[in-house]
């Protein structure tokens, strides 16, 4: 397990540190000159010149790369201008937002983990469910309501699911407030509240993908010899269908689900601007259209850690979903 | 119900009996290919006969939309001032819609959404289904190519599969649109929409290929070891012959099936790009854009955000039964 768990944190480190290098050319070398697109709008000469010095623009690539990475891990010294100290998860300094990168990130992440998690809990539970009970009950009612409802979430698109709900629950029947984030720890309710729509529309979406494929893979495992035995043998229905069967079939709605939501924790964009509400999404989107290229970096630099840790997590839980994966 | 001898055909092939029987002189039983035998299944489909019809529909829009321009004589720059309120709201129920413009007026501009929505539709389609075309060539050479050759190809080619797969692509595409026009482009100059789609297409280009390399590879790794393969090697046959005359043609099936269910996630990858502001953009009329500008009126003008809405619903919709269609077709075992 641990010699396992360590080859697969390397090579993921070697992935991520080709995603660094590409994104990081990327941003500072693909532009003609990374500047403009930093500085603000009527911003002169002078201070042009200054952010240039400041931000080493003039230094060979690979010196700039070093010192953001050091950044990073040790921390760096950033000119005055940039606060001075940049404590260890340094990502530099947005001038856009006149912030280190590292604050505007701390105080959007958990946006974007409040908006994820919840949500990820609900298609998951929905989705999974529906599509077992409608692999179960094959051919009835419930099964064709089951294939119509992912057939419509799979061709649906967040922004009009979100516009319609908007439309309805907020604007219209006044039953759920205008999206807003509040913190978990200072008001639930409110918390809640403000980002049920989100939860709602990301849910009806993805449930709908995870409902069509665990029917899929719940009748393959129904018709297997195994299923026929503990069924023969006298297990009681729950247990052969709930323990037996679920498990086989859930190893592939694993990986689908780790990559899902490693990559919603990256930034769940769309979702974020359709409802208006300030995560990480929404940051990485503001940056875009500012030309805030430190603030870009730095999120689209997470988004690839949640994916690659996302991938580890799933390698760990299907060794423990499935017995026959071998470890090491 | 009588059936024509080609469906006689196709239904037999689920009753393994009756086929095997030497066929009664003066039965109509002829040797199909298994394309025929496809097409067949895929006629009696009532299903993919009726999302087909929809794709054809809006095939046909998008290919006709300066004689439909013609016909409608609505042009999609044209603005109606004249029938918006002081407010900018068209004038009239459910978002100005008239005789003559049939799903109304955006609000502010006054421009006639469905026109819009027509060249919408052109745009739409020929960046999904040139991206779907592009990466699917890609992908097929590249699948190709690291299952026959193996070795340190299909390593390196595997490697760069998985590392396209652990970007996150949205969130990289948002980044990359806006810094590649700014490497041809200055800060104040204007993009023009032709270069935008171009650079669309490669970023769907290069991230997309990927998944068709795996499922090719998969095919081609297996077919590897296969005799007639082994016979076409032993008769001593160049590596083009191989690889295009021997190994492609028994793998057009699943390659069809990635290629139709690509193309959708184009169109929405398109309109997620677009809604988000990197895309196609004003004036070039496009839904996600469309969708996007009509988020801003969902309280006073609610229509606006439903006719490109629902249409790309549709347009989906009808890609993904379509592509599913064609699955089942191609692969008569498969239960979904």
């Amino acid at each position: 397990m641990l010699r396992f768990l360590i080859r697969r944190v390397l090579s993921a480190t070697l992935v991520l540190f080709a995603i660094s290098v590409l994104t990081f050319l990327m941003f500072f070398a693909l532009p003609r000159d990374p500047v403009t697109s930093m500085c603000p709008k009527n911003c002169n000469p002078a201070r042009l010149e200054r952010v240039r010095a400041e931000l080493g623009l003039s230094d060979p690539l690979y010196q700039q790369y070093a010192g953001y990475m050091k950044g990073i891990v040790l921390g760096r010294d950033l000119n005055s201008a940039e606060g001075g100290h940049c404590a260890a998860p340094c990502l530099g300094y947005s001038y856009i937002n006149s912030e280190p990168v590292s604050r505007t990130i701390a105080r959007v992440l958990p946006v974007t983990l409040s908006i994820v998690i919840p949500a990820a809990v609900l298609w998951l539970a929905l989705g999974v469910g529906l599509g077992m009970v409608s692999a179960l009950r094959r051919g009835s009612v419930l099964d064709r309501l089951a294939i119509g409802f992912s057939l419509t979430g799979a061709s649906l698109q967040i922004y009009f699911v979100g516009a319609v709900l908007l439309l309805v629950f907020t604007y219209t029947l006044h039953l759920v407030p205008v999206p807003h984030y509040t913190s978990i720890t200072q008001n639930p309710a409110d918390w809640a509240s403000g980002l049920v729509l989100a939860w709602v529309t990301l849910a009806f979406l993805f449930s709908a993908i995870y409902a069509r494929l665990s029917r899929a893979q719940m009748l393959e495992t129904l018709s297997e010899d195994f299923i026929r035995t503990a069924r023969s043998k006298g297990l009681p229905k729950f247990r052969v269908y709930g323990q037996h069967a679920l498990r086989a079939a859930i190893t592939p709605i694993v990986t689908i689900a780790g990559m899902d939501i490693g990559g919603a924790l990256g930034g769940t964009v769309v979702t974020e601007t359709t409802f208006g509400i300030q995560g990480l999404g929404r940051t990485t989107w503001d940056a875009v259209r500012e030309g805030d290229l430190p603030t870009l970096m730095a999120t689209v630099l997470i988004a690839a850690v949640f994916i690659v840790v996302a991938n580890i997590v799933v390698d760990i839980v299907y060794a423990f979903i499935d017995p026959r994966v071998r470890l090491g | 119900m009588s059936l024509s001898p080609v469906e006689d055909i196709a239904l037999s092939e689920f009753s393994p009996g009756t086929v095997a029987e030497p066929a009664a002189p003066g039965s109509g039983f002829v040797g199909r290919s298994p394309g025929q035998l496809a097409w067949a299944r895929l006629r009696r489909d009532r299903v993919a006969m009726v999302s087909g019809g929809v794709l054809v529909f809006f095939f046909l829009v998008a290919l006709a939309a300066p004689l439909i321009q013609w016909a409608y004589g609505t042009d999609p720059q044209q603005q109606f001032q004249d029938s918006l309120d002081l407010y900018g709201m068209p004038l009239g129920y459910a978002g100005g819609v008239t005789g003559s413009h049939w799903f109304g007026l955006e609000p502010s501009l006054g421009r006639d959404i469905f026109i819009r929505m027509v060249y919408g539709l052109r745009t739409s389609l020929f960046i999904a289904l040139a991206a779907g075309v592009i990466t699917t060539v890609i992908g097929v050479l590249a699948g190709v190519l690291a299952g026959y050759a193996g070795g340190w190809l299909d390593a390196v080619i595997g490697w760069v599969t998985d590392f396209a797969l652990a970007m996150p692509f949205l969130i990289v595409a948002l980044a990359l649109v806006p810094t590649v026009s700014l490497r041809f482009y200055g800060p104040r100059e204007a993009v023009p929409s032709s270069f935008r789609v171009a650079v669309l297409i490669t970023v769907f280009a290069l991230f997309g290929w990927t998944s068709a390399a795996r499922l090719v590879r998969g095919q081609v790794v297996s077919l590897r070891e296969r005799e007639f393969i082994e016979a076409a090697r032993a008769s001593g046959v160049s590596t083009a012959h191989m690889l295009f005359r021997q190994v492609l043609p028994n793998i057009w099936a699943p390659i069809l099936v990635s290629f139709s269910l690509a193309v959708p996630s184009y169109v929405t990858g398109e309109a997620v790009l677009s809604f988000l502001g990197v895309g196609i953009v004003d004036p070039t009329p496009d839904f996600g854009a469309m969708i996007f500008r009509s988020i801003h009126y969902l309280q006073t003008d609610p229509t606006y955000v439903f006719f490109p809405g629902v249409t790309i619903f549709i347009l989906v919709l009808a890609f993904n039964l379509f592509g599913d269609a064609v699955r089942d077709a191609l692969d008569p075992r498969s239960n979904r």
